[in-house]
């Protein structure tokens, strides 16, 4: 079962959905990755004693901790009481749309209102051919359009921007329209007349503070180095530091190049094949197929929950 | 219904000096599920256990340590933890100015609406002074605890700060290589071309529902009042064909359907 209010989190350089854009009648299957990775430091958290603690779930009335099997996911429809929806429920108000990203409607690229960008996943070529892939990208980046579909991961509906840029397909997932406030929504007032003395003088003040480029190193993550000096510092003089083999270290500070290796190999790894088909297989085929990707993904599913449960904890 | 500031905070550089007050301009419409243990109903509650001994740990006797590269881990008590946390303050200083192109939106992380606080002519000067430079500034602030980078600029006649994600965060496209594989075929661009001119229109976000939601919504209501529910059929395939006969029927159907309705 996912976790519906942790499903963002905690996504590691693997592709964790693969699927297929149709543009027209034709096909492209794709695999989604990551193109952000979370740099901040994740702690561990621990007994006093420093044993690494495991979160449970225990039933209040029963006092006693559950297994995963005897948990099921409801609804408070008020206080107290509930509706319980299952996954297989879930899963079935979405058939046709958990695989598929259709790509009915394109725009210009530009004409997307910053505001509603929320996450960027790179998509790589998912099959043997990359000729579809590659004449959809170059269409896109050509003309600057940009495709916008919805489609439905995990229990959740996405919309998203399908850009192009340098040869790769990126999807960027969007706000929906009720997601994003108004300044009237906020009840923000009509701004006032500004004096031009006042616009002057800040101006001035903006003119000599303006670079060609943005310094990136005013975005780097100074809590987090912080903190990671403070632990080494007590590393190094062996204090406060217990053993623990079977924790995993914390993401290197050079873990986007981690991100980059994998994403490198998937663009690279496919040899293209012109004759494979590039319309939808055959029912009898696309079944087989789809049962088989179906496993993968439950089994990707099970090892993210894994991955989940280990606590990562932020202060 | 107005909404409620979050936080307030003056933008500082050189002498200028406007307070403003901070508003999320993102709300979450998720549908939140509790989970429960299925034979009583009741929510389940999360706790802490020691895997080792099987003991329940309490909240207040749980403590943070860093995990190092060796598989050791570094305890950390609170005042240690205190310690490295940012000075708390209301500063929002702008470090420098850049044309807006310099910061792509994949920096972009979370939005908040700035409005003034008690000085609608000085929040008026700035987003003026914006307008007519043509930048965006890049900002830093402490927010509960939270340091932040965003981009101060502007959204129709209001400022907005948009928090950036941190240095290495971005995987730019720029530095992968496009997959590989034959010289596209002319007439093969010329017709996606001609299939991506059929299918643009112009972007209205608004068209765009979470149907889905809406339908877990309505699942949901029709459990909650003991109906049947009715689920979509799934969808039936089509047969496989070359990669131009798709393309020239999509076009072909995609014009039909245009000129129909």
């Amino acid at each position: 079962m996912p976790e519906t209010d942790e499903r963002e989190a905690d996504i590691g350089p693997r592709s964790f959905w693969s699927g297929t854009i149709t543009f027209g009648l034709v096909s492209i299957p794709v695999e989604l990755y990551p193109a952000h990775r979370s740099s901040r430091v994740s702690l561990r958290m621990v007994s006093p004693e420093g044993t690494p603690l495991e979160r449970r779930y225990f039933c209040a009335r029963e006092e006693r901790e559950l297994d995963w099997g005897e948990i099921v996911r409801g609804y408070e429809l008020e206080k107290g009481s509930f509706v319980v929806v299952t996954d297989d429920e879930l899963e079935k108000l979405a058939p046709d749309r958990t695989r598929d990203i259709d790509l009915r409607r394109f725009v210009p690229a530009n004409d997307i209102d910053p505001m509603h960008f929320e996450r960027a996943y790179f998509l790589t070529p998912g099959g043997n051919s990359t000729k579809a892939y590659r004449l959809l990208a170059a269409t896109m980046e050509k003309t600057g359009r940009a495709g916008i579909a919805t489609f439905v991961m995990r229990g959740k509906e996405y919309l998203i921007a399908i850009l192009a840029e340098n040869g790769i397909l990126r999807a960027e997932t969007l706000r929906f329209a009720d997601e994003v406030r108004t300044p009237d929504d906020v009840g923000l007032p009509e701004p006032a007349r500004a004096s031009a003395t006042a616009v002057k003088k800040i101006e001035k003040a903006i003119r000599s503070l303006t670079r060609d480029a943005l310094d990136e190193s005013q975005l780097e993550d100074a809590a987090s180095a912080r903190l990671i000096d403070l632990a080494r510092r007590k590393a190094e003089e062996g204090e406060d530091v217990v053993a623990a083999p079977d924790v995993e270290a914390a993401p290197p500070a050079d873990g986007v190049l981690d991100l980059m290796a994998v994403l490198k190999r998937s663009l690279e790894g496919r040899t293209d094949t012109d004759d494979a088909p590039a319309g939808r297989s055959t029912p009898r085929k696309s079944a087989a197929k789809k049962t088989a990707t179906k496993k993968a993904a439950a089994k990707k599913t099970a090892a993210k929950k894994t991955a989940a449960k280990k606590t990562a904890a932020k202060k | 219904m107005a909404a409620r500031a979050i936080w307030k905070g003056r933008i500082r550089f050189g002498d200028v000096d406007v307070p403003v007050k901070l508003y999320s301009a993102v709300q979450d419409r998720s549908i939140r599920f509790r989970l429960l243990h299925e034979k009583d109903g009741e929510p389940v509650t999360q706790r802490m256990i020691d895997p080792s001994t099987g003991d329940i740990v309490e909240h207040a006797d749980v403590q943070r340590a860093f995990p190092t590269d060796d598989g050791e881990l570094v305890l950390l008590d609170d005042d240690e933890l205190a310690s490295v946390q940012p000075e708390p303050s209301r500063d929002i200083e702008v470090t420098h100015f850049v044309d807006p192109a310099a910061i792509t939106h994949q920096w972009y992380d979370r939005p908040y609406f700035l409005g003034p606080d008690e000085d609608d002519g000085a929040y008026a000067a700035l987003a003026d002074a914006l307008r007519r430079r043509k930048v965006e500034g890049v900002a830093r602030w402490v927010m509960r605890n939270t340091e932040y980078v965003g981009a101060l600029r502007l959204h129709g006649d209001h400022l907005v700060l948009m928090t950036l994600r941190r240095a290495g965060e971005v995987v730019p496209a720029s530095a992968l290589d496009a997959p590989g594989g034959r010289t596209l075929d002319r007439r093969e661009v010329d017709m996606a071309t001609q299939l991506v001119a059929a299918l643009e229109d112009d972007l209205d976000l608004s068209e765009f529902r979470d149907e889905y939601r809406d339908r877990v919504l309505e699942l949901i209501e029709a459990k909650a009042e003991g109906k049947v529910v009715r689920f979509p059929a799934p969808p039936k395939k089509k047969a496989a064909a070359s990669l131009g006969d798709m393309l020239e029927r999509s076009v072909r159907e995609v014009k039909k359907r245009r000129k129909s309705a």
